[in-house]
């Protein structure tokens, strides 16, 4: 926070200082609760309680020697990344049929697979409960990651879309005219001028799903994921480690972030997510 | 230069997928908004109207739905107040730092929706931290009670959650602005004001509509929030509906409310998405 209010003596000429005051007041507003989170998490006298008392390492020793913490740890890894996959296998060939096909459906078919990100996640939760529950299928791991997996085709749909609208048709062209079939061009033209979208769309997927709990909630079996662990908890009483394990994920987020970044600025846009978020926002025609 | 097969490979899996898993069930989901539960606690596959009789008769649906609008409307204007300015002054006075500031934005979206919530939860409990500190330095001698399970607490969590939502269409349609519009609005004369009242933000309305819908349908939706905040004066519809569908079992029930959600923030979207095209340059 001291990026914004120190060395920029300059401020007059940038705009009315109320804007700069009002966006200092906005990211003390979005990041109060992370620091406090993270500053509680080193505190020995529980969650609550000004000033902190007892700065200690031990949340962080109870949390690694708990059990079921990690069994959901392991839980939400598994099913994030079969989500990716799934969101991949279907995402990147829907985002190559609307760019390249005509069919019956497809303004509808675009709709669908946009509607989970926007729709309230009881209502996603909800109706795919209702299905499984209908044809017989106990849930299970294998339902959250169904879920997931479906609810976000639309993160790798919008991502990949944006690249190929970016993407020089000629080089295929070239590639089917010197005798290379569909799949050879696919994979050997395509994809790797599509492979920072899909790796971008990858890291988003894999992250909306590891915190995903509104959906989940209503698909759950008997193995919990991280957030339906945490929210367990959160029901029996809450203590400092629930802090110590956010504060470890924040930090993995954090380096994905760096991660997407780095890979954003060779691609030369770095506006995380724009793509989702333009599509998502309407104006999608 | 697509031959019919590669046509055919590329669109049919993701089509049969999504037939299966969205497609389905939402239309599952309008059947059972018709059938309905007997007192053996099986769902009768019997077609009627009777639940959404229901809905209409009863009062407690209708005041909890239009206190979750009103909660949603509230959310939505504080997330337009707190992110517009924001996305203005990324935009156009950041300079160099803008890349910064706008990473700074989405961060806050990497962390979780629960642990965000509950972090609030431990801002604001009666021995949260800003109780304790409040009476650390002696401005309030007991707990303000009702900073936590108040419709209060869920308004400024989901706001909290939503901003950067918000945010993002917004500082998208500003963006978008060609810079030499509004030099040539200052070089002939307007003040600053004038040409962000006749020039930058009736430009910027698509961003606000994309934003404002954000805000409010992900929040009249949510039940999380409101249960580990609320309390009995938070309770939003979707509360309603997750026990319906839980202890009071009435499937076809939740089902016709979730149906009239759907509905609800379809028909939302769709309007945003007229007034956007209405709005839209060129």
């Amino acid at each position: 926070m001291e990026l914004l209010v120190s060395g920029n003596g300059s401020e007059a000429t940038k705009g009315p200082r109320w804007l700069l005051a009002h966006a200092v007041a906005v990211f003390g507003f979005l990041y109060l609760p992370i620091a406090v989170l993270i500053l509680y998490s080193f505190n020995g006298e529980g969650v609550g309680g000004f000033p902190p008392r007892h700065l200690t390492f031990d949340w962080y020793r109870v949390l690694f020697s708990d059990g079921p913490i990690w069994d959901s740890v392991w839980n939400s890894l598994q099913v994030a990344f079969v989500a990716m996959v799934i969101s991949l296998a279907i995402g990147v060939p829907a985002a190559l049929a609307l760019d390249r096909a005509q069919f019956p459906g497809k303004a509808l078919f675009r709709r669908l697979v946009l509607l989970p990100l926007i729709l309230p996640g009881v209502i996603t939760g909800l109706s795919l409960l209702m299905l499984f529950n209908a044809a017989a299928i106990t849930l299970s791991l294998l339902t959250i990651v169904l879920g997931h997996g479906t609810a976000l085709i639309s993160v790798a749909t919008t991502e990949v879309f944006a690249g190929l609208q970016k993407l020089d048709r000629a080089q295929e062209e070239a590639s089917l005219d010197l005798g290379a079939n569909y799949w050879q061009t696919f994979w050997r033209v395509t994809m790797p001028n599509l492979k920072l979208s899909i790796i971008g769309a990858a890291l988003l997927i894999f992250t909306l799903s590891m915190d995903e709990i509104a959906v989940s909630f209503f698909l759950i079996g008997r193995d919990n994921t991280l957030p339906l662990e945490i929210w367990g908890r959160l029901r029996r009483g809450i203590t400092p480690e629930i802090n110590a394990v956010s504060t470890i994920i924040f930090v993995f987020s954090l380096v994905a972030i760096v991660v997407w970044y780095r890979l954003r600025v060779r691609d030369g846009r770095t506006e995380a997510g724009m793509e989702v978020v333009e599509a998502v926002g309407g104006s999608a025609s | 230069m697509f031959s019919r097969a590669y046509k055919m490979a590329v669109t049919l899996p993701p089509l049969v997928w999504v037939a299966a898993f969205l497609l389905t069930p939402y239309l599952l989901m309008f059947c059972y908004s018709f059938w309905s539960v007997s007192s053996a606690q099986v769902i009768v596959h019997h077609w009627s109207l009777d639940n959404y009789r229901e809905l209409l008769r009863v009062g407690v649906y209708w005041q909890t739905l239009f206190r979750s609008m009103w909660i949603a409307a509230r959310v939505t204007i504080f997330s337009l107040l707190l992110g517009y300015p924001l996305a203005y002054f990324l935009s156009f006075h950041a300079g160099q730092r803008k890349e910064l500031f706008y990473q700074l934005v989405i961060i806050p979206l990497w962390v979780s929706y629960l642990v965000r919530a509950y972090a609030w939860k431990t801002i604001l409990g009666s021995d949260g931290v800003l109780n304790t500190l409040l009476q650390y330095v002696h401005l309030t001698r007991h707990p303000l009670e009702f900073l936590l399970y108040s419709p209060f607490a869920v308004v400024l969590t989901l706001t909290h959650i939503y901003t950067p939502f918000t945010f993002l269409p917004i500082y998208a349609a500003l963006e978008h602005i060609p810079r030499n519009l509004v030099e040539a609005s200052h070089d002939l004369g307007a003040t600053p004001g004038q040409t962000f009242w006749k020039i930058v933000f009736p430009l910027s309305i698509p961003g606000v509509l994309a934003g404002a819908t954000f805000a409010f349908v992900l929040s009249l939706g949510d039940f999380l929030a409101p249960l580990l905040l609320g309390g009995p004066s938070g309770i939003m519809i979707s509360n309603i509906v997750v026990s319906l569908f839980g202890a009071a079992y009435n499937w076809p029930l939740g089902a016709a409310i979730s149906f009239c959600m759907l509905l609800l923030v379809v028909s939302l979207i769709f309007l945003s998405e007229r007034l956007e095209r209405k709005w839209s340059f060129s």
